[in-house]
This record gives structure tokens, C-alpha cells and sequence, in this order.
């Protein structure tokens, strides 16, 4: 299993966020988090990534208790790919892929060449590699965003999770690094991501957890998960969803807009 | 420049080629290191009372090589307990401001910071007038800067420990509070202080000078915690690029945030003390340096922090050439880095935006 999650409880002061939460990924899977705004798919990320630790209930990520792991150790079980942001500082794009390959380093040490050959690698496996040596700040949002999943691969971890990468991207950007990830998810990673699109879980996931309200609403294969019930539940809204090409995708309708 | 990146779209970059950037950084790197010997080596001579080349080179060698002394006994003072001393403060000094606010501006990811933003300079201002007030003499007003410089620092992390929210806002306000906290006492101490004996020493202490400089004990004592704080800021050069992503990022790519803030605070402010207490309030070297270096060499800080460490010595020596020979009554450093540095600082923001 790649990431296990236990009876997992979180309370930021007395407001309880995640109400034990048991879910288990099997690896290579590429799982789809939905749900509204606020209602802890970030802190559950936390918590998973180690960056939140006074949680109640355990979690696994490939079979290693985290709260067990040193940081170092951590990194080299999950890594983490934000949101694209800009730096304070325009570093090189080789630079900034380089800065997660020091996971074997020591703490006075830099990078060597086999680290900087590992960057190149991960930049060549997105189909980046020609952004090498320009300016991060200075390329688009959504070759940010691949650079960033480069920097995610050259960690050499595992499981990747995401927390909204799409989300500031256009539609073709949008596509282009959904399609990259569906890519690595067949090529073995594990990778949780959130998104606000449910369209998007039927095409680009295998398996959908649904959190609302700080409990696992629903978890399973896309199609047996998002439903007309569902997204009216937990978003408030009316949708269809209708299937496409035979069923073999589907999209959420918004009900009111065809109606009139 | 639209040619440029022509080129960089068009043809595809060999693997492992080390980029143009990095090839300029060592370059400069290189350059820098060069011109700091030459500048000591030109500095050594300068002054009122003009020392021959040959006659330097001799008397340098003649440290560890036995030679027949060719120079007045005058010279020899002059060169060994005067010139000699205060040349490597600068380039110790400046060293250490510019290196300090090099790694202050990564570690709390705001370029603006510059190398007292803990109150570093404040609470030495601070200790110092308080020992001038005391009637001290040059030794202990040091002393009494450097120790308040760190116990000023102390007070803002056991603050910002306790206090909520973001993490490095809330160490940049306690700084500021603390800062002038510190201000208003050295207020104080001019208030009180003996108008016609310790106020224009109190004053003339703020303004920074390197005047003080002595071949003896003071100047040993503050070389050692220059040079532990410059190592370890310059062994963690690599940590400094991650640290400027953000904590959590930082955090989940391997890095022990915490543990590598402190350490780097704690190494920033050694040198920072220690500049500030055998030489006095030096503002613009730690702000304008690392931001003049960022446009020639880059962020990252594997070449900007030894960058910064040249550049900031090489400034500080030229500069105090400048304010120990243009004038028969030498202008306190402080406010000639003020007169170049701010000039430089509005330059270089301008010219930035032109840029883009």
C-alpha cells in the first residue's frame, strides 16, 4: 500500500477538522480528492506529508509509520508538489528541480554532479528539459507547474501529492499536466491530487475520495462515486451527469442552465 | 535579447553543459577576488603618509622572512598598527554585513531585510552608549555592544517563539519592536549623557567608524566569531536557496526548517554583533551589496553568498579609503555607505524595472 491511513483525527485548537479518516491507496493509483472548500482535504494533505504531526490515529506511506520518520527520511517516502507560485527570488529551473534532490545530503553539503544529473533526468522525463537553464519566474504558469512535478520525480520518492495543480492554469496548461500525471501514475507513482473539477476525477483518476465536512464521504472508482446525489450533497448544486463515447467518460451538467 | 531567447527555444541545451549564468558567476567570482588583493595591496600604501610598493612588500615579508629592515621605525608603526589593522576590518566588516544580509534576505524570503532587521544593531547602539555613558573604555564599550546586540536578538526569538501566526512575520515584527525599544534607550542615553564629553562620543559611535582598529586583543577576539559565524553561513549556502521556497515546501523536500533558520540566524548574528561592535553602526552594506550581487550573479547562493562576501569587503575597504583620505577630518563610514548606498539601492530598482 502506498499511503494507509488510520482512524485519522485532527483538531487545529478545540475545532475538530478531520474526523477519523480510514482510507488505504494501493500504489501506483492516481486518486482524485474532491470536495468544497474548508473542509480539510489541505489539512489531511498536511498530516499525510508530515507537515502537520499532532494528529490522532496512525499513518502509513509505503508500509513507514511518518510520525516514526525523521523529515530527511520522510522525503524520501512523499514528496509534495504546491500550487505554481512565484518565488521572492528567480532562481534557473535546473536549480530549482535541483533543491529536492539533496535528500541523501548532508546538512553542510551542496549538490554534486550525480544530483544535478538527476535533475536533468526528471526534466527530460516531463519533456521540459529545454527550460533547463531559463529563468523560473521568466516561464509560463503552466511550465511552472511541470518544473515543479520534475522537482517532485527528482525527489525520487514514491507517492507524490498534489494540492491543487490546475488550479491557476488555462485549459490547455490544465490538460497538459493532468496528462502528465496520469502519465506517472501508469509509470508506478502514486499520486493524490486535489481539484475542484469533478469532470476532471473521471478522466484523470482511478480512484475519487470524496471529503466533506472532515470525513471521508465516499471513496471508490469515479464513476461509482460522483453522482448526481453526490455533487448535489456536498456542493449544494444540481448537476446530470451524462456519460460520453460509450460510457467511457463522463461529465457533470450543470441541470438549471438547460432547463431554462 | 529577443535573440537570445531564440537561441535558447531553438536549439535544445546539451545535457550537464554549465549554463552562461553560472559560467559569469565564477567569472566575477574570480574577479572580485582579484581586486580585493589588489585593493589591499593599493590601500596599504594610501594615506597621508604614502608608503612605497617595495617598501610594503618588504615589510609584509618581513613577518615571516628575515630582512634588513630598510623603513623607519615610524613607517613600521604606522603600517603594522595603523593601516595594516583597519584595511582587514573593512574587509572583515564588510564581509560580514554583506554576507549576513545575504542569508537573512533568503531565510525570511523578503529581499528588503537587511542584516539588523533582528535588532542586532540597535541593541548594540545601545550597549555601547550605555558603556560610554559609564565612562568604559574602548574594549568594554565593544564588549558591551556585542553582548546587547546578541541579547537583543535573544529577546526577539524567545518573542516570536511565543507568539502566533506566520512564522517569519512574526520574527520580523518582534524585530522591529525591539529595535526601537532599543532606539528609544539609546535616546535616553543621550539625554543624559555629558554634553560636552560623552554625548559627541555617543554620536560619533553611531555614525560607524573603523578608526578604532588595532592589531591586539579586540581585534583577535572579534575575528573568531566572524569567521565561525562566516563558515557556517557559507557551508549552508545550498540550505538558503531551499529555505527561500517556503517552510513547508522546504520541509516535505528534506529539510529540517527549524533547526537550519536557527543556525543561520545564529551565525548571521555572530558576524553581525561583532561588525557592529568594533565598528560601529554601518547601515547599506548588508541591503545594497546582496542586491547588486542578485543582478550579476543570480539567487542562487551558492554563488551569491561568496559573491556578497567580496563584493561587501571590496566595498567597505574602497569606501573607507574615501572617508579616511579625501578630508583631513575623516568622515565616519556610516554615513558615506549611507550617501553611496541609498543613491545605489534607488539605481538598481530602477534600472530593474526597465528590465522587464
Amino acid at each position: 500500500m502506498s499511503i494507509e491511513v488510520t482512524n485519522l483525527n485532527f483538531s487545529y485548537g478545540k475545532r475538530q477538522v478531520l474526523h477519523d479518516i480510514t482510507i488505504s491507496i494501493p500504489d501506483g493509483t492516481l486518486v482524485n480528492v474532491l470536495g468544497p472548500n474548508g473542509v480539510g482535504k489541505s489539512t489531511l494533505f498536511r498530516c499525510i506529508l508530515g507537515l502537520s504531526s499532532h494528529y490522532g490515529g496512525s499513518i502509513l506511506v509505503n508500509g513507514k509509520d511518518m510520525k516514526s520518520l525523521s523529515i530527511k527520511q520522510r522525503a524520501r517516502e512523499i514528496s509534495y508538489i504546491p500550487q505554481s507560485h512565484a518565488s521572492v527570488y528567480d532562481y534557473e529551473v535546473l536549480d530549482v528541480v535541483l533543491m529536492s534532490t539533496g535528500t541523501d545530503l548532508g546538512m553542510m553539503r551542496t549538490p554534486g554532479k550525480r544530483h544535478v544529473e538527476r535533475a536533468y533526468e526528471a526534466l527530460d522525463r516531463i519533456g521540459v528539459i529545454h527550460l533547463a537553464h531559463r529563468t523560473y519566474t521568466q516561464i509560463s504558469g503552466g511550465e511552472q507547474q511541470l518544473v515543479l512535478i520534475a522537482r517532485a520525480l527528482a525527489q525520487n520518492a514514491r507517492t507524490i501529492i498534489m494540492d491543487e495543480p490546475t488550479s491557476s492554469l488555462d485549459y490547455g496548461n490544465t490538460l497538459r499536466v493532468l496528462c502528465c500525471v496520469r502519465q506517472l501514475a501508469k509509470e508506478g507513482l502514486s499520486i493524490v491530487q486535489s481539484t475542484h473539477q469533478p469532470d476532471q476525477a473521471f478522466l484523470y483518476s482511478d480512484k475519487t475520495l470524496v471529503i466533506n465536512e472532515g470525513r471521508a464521504f465516499a471513496y471508490g472508482s469515479p464513476k461509482d462515486v460522483i453522482t448526481k446525489e453526490l455533487v448535489s450533497a456536498i456542493y449544494g448544486v444540481d448537476v446530470e451527469v451524462n456519460s460520453l463515447y460509450g460510457d467511457k467518460v463522463r461529465v457533470c451538467v450543470p441541470v438549471n442552465e438547460i432547463e431554462n | 535579447m529577443q535573440n537570445q531567447q531564440m537561441v535558447a527555444t531553438s536549439k535544445s541545451i546539451p545535457q550537464c553543459a554549465q549554463s552562461s549564468r553560472s559560467k559569469k558567476a565564477d567569472l566575477f567570482i574570480v574577479g572580485m577576488s582579484v581586486l580585493l588583493i589588489v585593493a589591499m595591496s593599493v590601500s596599504l600604501m594610501l594615506g597621508r603618509y604614502p608608503i612605497e610598493p617595495q617598501q610594503a612588500v618588504r615589510m609584509l615579508m618581513s613577518i615571516v622572512l628575515p630582512i634588513d629592515q630598510t623603513w623607519t621605525e615610524q613607517q613600521a608603526s604606522l603600517f603594522f598598527n595603523v593601516r595594516l589593522p583597519r584595511i582587514l576590518l573593512a574587509v572583515m566588516v564588510g564581509c560580514c554585513l554583506a554576507s549576513a544580509g545575504a542569508a537573512f534576505q533568503g531565510t525570511f524570503q523578503n529581499p528588503l531585510v537587511s542584516p539588523d532587521i533582528l535588532g542586532a544593531s540597535q541593541g548594540a547602539a545601545f550597549g555601547a552608549a550605555a558603556a560610554i555613558l559609564a565612562g568604559c573604555g574602548a574594549f568594554m564599550v565593544s564588549l558591551s555592544a556585542f553582548c546587547f546586540a546578541i541579547v537583543s536578538v535573544l529577546l526577539v526569538l524567545l518573542i516570536s517563539s511565543r507568539a502566533k501566526g506566520n512564522r517569519v512575520l512574526v520574527v520580523v515584527l518582534a524585530g522591529v519592536m525591539i529595535s526601537s525599544l532599543f532606539s528609544a534607550g539609546v535616546s535616553f542615553t543621550k539625554l543624559v549623557a555629558d554634553p560636552a564629553d560623552d554625548l559627541p562620543a555617543i554620536t560619533y559611535w553611531l555614525m560607524g567608524s573603523l578608526t578604532g582598529a588595532k592589531l591586539d586583543m579586540a581585534l583577535a577576539m572579534v575575528a573568531v566569531p566572524m569567521i565561525i559565524g562566516l563558515v557556517l553561513l557559507f557551508a549552508l549556502r545550498w540550505k538558503i536557496n531551499i529555505l527561500t521556497m517556503g517552510d513547508d515546501e522546504a520541509s516535505t523536500m528534506g529539510i529540517n526548517v527549524r533547526v537550519i533558520r536557527i543556525i543561520i540566524i545564529a551565525a548571521a548574528t555572530l558576524v553581525t554583533a561583532s561588525s557592529v561592535a568594533v565598528s560601529g553602526m554601518i547601515g547599506w552594506v548588508g541591503l545594497v551589496v546582496p542586491h547588486l550581487c542578485r543582478m550579476i550573479v543570480g539567487c542562487d547562493y551558492r554563488k551569491l553568498l561568496p559573491c556578497s562576501m567580496l563584493v561587501g569587503a571590496n566595498f567597505l575597504l574602497i569606501v573607507d579609503n574615501v572617508a579616511r583620505l579625501t578630508t583631513t577630518s575623516e568622515i565616519p563610514i556610516g554615513i558615506l555607505t549611507a550617501f553611496v548606498g541609498a543613491p545605489f539601492f534607488l539605481y538598481l530598482i530602477t534600472r530593474r524595472k526597465q528590465q522587464r
